[in-house]
């Protein structure tokens, strides 16, 4: 017997929680089957929608293809481009789906336009949504800035992140700070140790490390360590580890100490944005009624033909070497690209790893890249090639199955890492593979 | 026109279906789901039970190379985030190092394990957050081994304590004899503070009470199982807990299966071992899973399946046997065993008859319900919270995604215990936040755990089933 549902989505990343949640709120039953822990836990929290439309423009390598709004871009993008193939309003009611389930996590709702974070790299990066962690960090913003970063975190050197920006032209001064995070904490503490300390307010034992006059607690010190560098700067940037639940607490204490607007600065994974994140969507898709098993791959599948096409009737599971079956109406297939596994690859081809989905691609491996690690390659556009309702197609252009759609990275024709699209091509082709499951349910 | 296709053939799971060369991957080897780390060559392939048997010995009779596993570490610290322990002592250093690190490190000659390997909880939530499929618990069990093989004295305190802790089951198949004498010993504070000094054991815990009779006796007693059936058969692993300590959670399960017409057998069986790997006592837990391997392949053989009630039971079974063991039948022991909501859930319609129950009708209270890491780690963290959802009039919430801090023997350490309270906090927190008054989780510690926190009463899932379907006249 398996277990049943209306709609299965096979993945836990963006697309795939998008999917789940689109599908639950036009009613239908939904599981959502993920090989591990969300993506989501190791993305910096960003949510972009479209930087640069364009990426080789101008060469690539400037801000002058910058778009200021996501949406003037979508028409100049290739035909097969998933925002295309999604239709024009995709975006706009995917990114509309993830604010309702966000909430007050996060900002940038209010206006089309891209909004500019500053990196811990020291760039600039167009977003369409950001934590509300994050929000006096925009470089829109003219006051000046002080951005901190702790001796321990190799990842992370404020000061050149701020020379960076200063060369990058913002409109304020800014300036960058190195300090040691307070407490007697090892140099490789996981970042969670130290937003539980900040959390906790922890007690810091007195002169071990310390300098005379300091607070006694984490975040008192904190503050005492930062002010001697703050200069003119009103708001002060520190690296995205301020709290888990009690984030926005640790924030507002922070910033009464310091009399200046603290906020996070997005880091590489482990991610604590993308963790935050992670957990609302997931409590969204709870409230939604979805049902989730997280941490068992999708090793299998039965199909059937017909008179309508091929049909999926059921995916198998591998739950530490029990193989368990889940059956639906509809499939929503949300795994991700080649890092996200979603692709495979081996010396001769790309394939897609469940279903085995036709991924168009050059006959010649040679040109799947091209020269320059930041160019234009061919496999960054690598995935499956869908129909308007994001049903794969095969070689014969025809839907590989009549009840299987794509979402996210598995999707083909966007190279979300140059045009900074990821999580917008997420919420656009998730929204409406998830929509129009769930309609022929 | 039907067919199935395989998709899986890289991951060293028992597909069942076919037998691949363990080397077959392009660009290096891998890991055969049936390779040993005890030293033995290896006797099973990859291959299912209905694969041709093809004995490969890939490790020349050396341990088991972990090396691919430590490879597809890129570091980006996923586990040290998903790892309560780290996240509150300061003294550890984290699964990544304990895990892909610790293994390179190793490789050195004169190169000791580092002592840190101790304040691993064993909790496993590392596996589940790892993006890249890093062996990480199967690394932490094998250094632990290996740590406390050539270096804890045999004579020091924290091995002989953790001894203890990790034969519970002996001790209470003694200490159940006299089920009355022994609660008031162990219930003897000033007992409990000879365990502390002299054994580090901590005080503030109180012993587990021990049932006046055991499961096995009162399944003796009623005459073994009440129902036949050709065709639905369970073997129960009760585990120690389970028939010394939380009888009722068995006797539910009894209740519960019988009531869907399952044929029970409770075959003979030692401890899982869970306590056993979380120590680095290999040796105990090998002979334990001998044992356990041996009985439920036979009740495999005869037609049965394997039910646990107990997720660090079923987890133990399902990954460990076959991570760190070679015994012959270990991969089909693991493929044949299920959790027990989790088995009736894929081949019963729970669902229907639980719909027509109204929980206030019959006195359920709501709950506060916990995922123990180790149902989280086989993704059965949502299925109580998504099962209840059907029973009217009592509202289950989920406590959140934390470690209750118990993780087992590793609360019961005196220089554990505060952490172990520390990651019980948000736990804590969250359930006197929520509705239910009552607890509920599948994993016999954190129950405890659970129990010591907040003072609630704590049920098992099986219990609440057997409380809206077996004592109403629903129809089943």
């Amino acid at each position: 017997m398996a277990i049943e549902s209306d709609v299965v989505v096979v993945g836990g990343g963006l697309a795939g929680a998008t999917a789940a949640l689109s599908a639950a709120r036009e009613g239908a039953h939904v599981h959502l089957i993920s090989a591990n822990e969300s993506t989501l836990r190791q993305a910096s929290g960003l949510i972009d929608a479209l930087g640069y439309p364009d990426p080789d423009a101008d060469g690539g390598s400037t801000a002058r293809g910058l778009l200021a709004d996501p949406f003037a871009g979508v028409d100049d993008l290739p035909e097969n481009h998933p925002y295309r193939v999604a239709g024009a309003d995709a975006l706009r009611e995917g990114l509309a789906l993830f604010d309702d389930a966000a909430g007050d996590l996060y900002r940038g709702g209010h206006t089309d336009r891209n909004a500019l974070v500053a990196t811990t790299a020291g760039r600039a990066k167009p977003t369409a949504r950001y934590p509300r962690s994050m929000a006096p960090g925009v470089v829109s913003d003219e006051r000046p800035m002080l951005l901190v970063g702790f001796e321990a975190d190799t990842e992370y050197d404020a000061p050149l992140a701020a020379e960076r920006l200063e060369a990058a032209g913002v409109p304020f001064d800014v300036a960058g700070a190195t300090i040691a995070f307070p407490g007697d904490h090892r140099a490789d503490a996981a970042v969670t140790r130290l937003a539980h300390a900040l959390e906790r307010d922890e007690r810091v034992a007195g002169g071990h490390g310390g300098t005379a006059g300091e607070g006694r607690t984490t975040r008192q010190r904190l503050a005492d360590r930062i002010r001697p560098h703050l200069g003119d700067a009103e708001r002060v940037g520190l690296p995205a580890m301020l709290g888990d639940a009690r984030i926005e607490e640790v924030r507002a204490d922070l910033s009464e100490r310091l009399d200046a607007a603290v906020f996070e600065v997005p880091t590489g994974p482990p991610s604590l944005p993308g963790i935050r994140l992670s957990d609302r969507l997931f409590d969204a898709l709870d409230e939604a009624g979805v049902s989730m098993t997280t941490g068992t791959p999708v090793v299998d599948f039965a199909s059937t033909g017909g008179a309508g096409g091929d049909r999926i009737d059921r995916v198998v599971i591998d739950r530490n070497g029990a193989r368990i079956p889940y059956s639906a109406e509809q499939y929503v297939l949300a795994t991700g690209g080649l890092v996200g596994k979603g692709l495979d690859s081996t010396r001769e081809r790309a394939t897609e790893a469940v279903f085995g989905c036709h991924v168009p691609q050059p006959d010649d491996r040679t040109d799947w890249s091209g020269e320059g690690a930041f160019a234009d390659h061919a496999f960054a556009r690598f995935g499956v090639d869908p129909d308007g309702t994001m049903r794969p197609l095969g070689t014969d252009g025809e839907p590989e199955y009549e009840n299987l759609r794509a979402a996210g990275g598995v999707v083909g024709g966007a190279d979300v890492a140059r045009e900074k699209s990821a999580s917008g091509v997420s919420l656009a082709t998730g929204l409406v593979a998830g929509r129009t499951a769930a309609e022929e349910t | 026109m039907s067919d199935t296709h395989d998709t899986h053939g890289d991951c060293g799971c028992d597909g069942g279906d076919e037998t691949k060369p363990p080397a077959a991957a392009d660009g290096g080897s891998e890991i055969p789901a049936g390779a040993a780390t005890d030293g033995g060559a290896v006797t099973e392939s990859s291959a299912g039970a209905g694969g041709e048997f093809e004995p490969v010995d890939v490790f020349e009779g050396s341990e088991m190379d972990l090396r691919p596993g430590a490879d597809s570490c890129y570091k980006c610290t996923s586990c040290d985030t998903s790892c309560p322990v780290a996240e509150v002592d300061d003294s550890f250093p984290g699964p990544k190092f304990q895990g892909p690190e610790q293994w390179r490190l190793k490789r050195k000659e004169d190169t000791e394990v580092d002592d840190s390997i101790t304040g691993c909880s064993n909790c496993m939530r590392c596996d589940g957050a790892c993006p890249s499929d890093v062996p990480l618990s199967q690394m932490h069990n094998t250094a632990r081994a290996e740590y406390v093989e050539n270096q804890q004295p045999k004579l020091s305190r924290e091995y002989i304590r953790n001894r203890i802790l990790a034969n519970y089951g002996t001790l209470a198949g003694l200490g159940s004899k006299v089920p009355r004498l022994t609660n008031a010993i162990m219930g003897n504070s000033l007992v409990q503070k000879v365990n502390e000094k002299v054994l580090g054991i901590t005080a503030e815990r109180d012993f587990p009470e021990f049932a006046d009779q055991t499961f096995r006796s009162w399944w003796k007693a009623r005459g073994g199982p009440k129902v036949e059936s050709e065709e639905k058969r369970i073997a129960y692993f009760h585990g120690d807990y389970a028939n010394y300590n939380t009888v009722e959670v068995a006797k539910a399960l009894v209740r519960v299966y019988e009531a869907f017409g399952y044929e029970i057998l409770v075959p003979d069986q030692r401890c899982s071992g869970t306590p056993m790997f979380a120590n680095g006592m290999l040796d105990d837990a090998r002979r334990s899973a001998a044992v356990n391997v041996e009985n439920l392949g036979d009740a495999i053989e005869q037609g049965y399946d394997v039910v646990a009630s107990c997720t660090s039971c079923s987890m133990a079974l399902r990954q460990e046997y076959p991570e760190l063991f070679d015994f012959e039948g270990t991969e089909t022991v693991a493929a044949n065993t299920y959790d027990a909501l989790e088995y009736l859930l894929i081949n019963e319609n729970v669902i229907d008859p639980l719909s027509e129950v109204d929980g206030d009708d019959h006195d359920i209270p709501d709950f506060a319900y916990h995922a123990p890491c180790h149902s989280r780690n086989q993704g059965l963290d949502r299925q109580a919270v998504e099962l209840f959802r059907h029973l009217d009039g009592v509202d289950v919430e989920d406590v959140g995604d934390s470690c209750s801090g118990i993780s087992g023997t590793y609360g019961w350490k005196e220089e554990k215990y505060e952490y172990s309270m520390e990651i019980g906090e948000e736990m804590f927190d969250h359930m006197e936040h929520a509705d239910g008054q009552t607890g509920m989780t599948e994993c016999p510690t954190c129950s405890m755990q659970m129990e010591h926190g907040t003072g609630y009463e704590i049920d098992h899932p099986l219990q609440v089933l057997e409380n809206a379907l077996v004592d109403t006249d629903v129809e089943i």
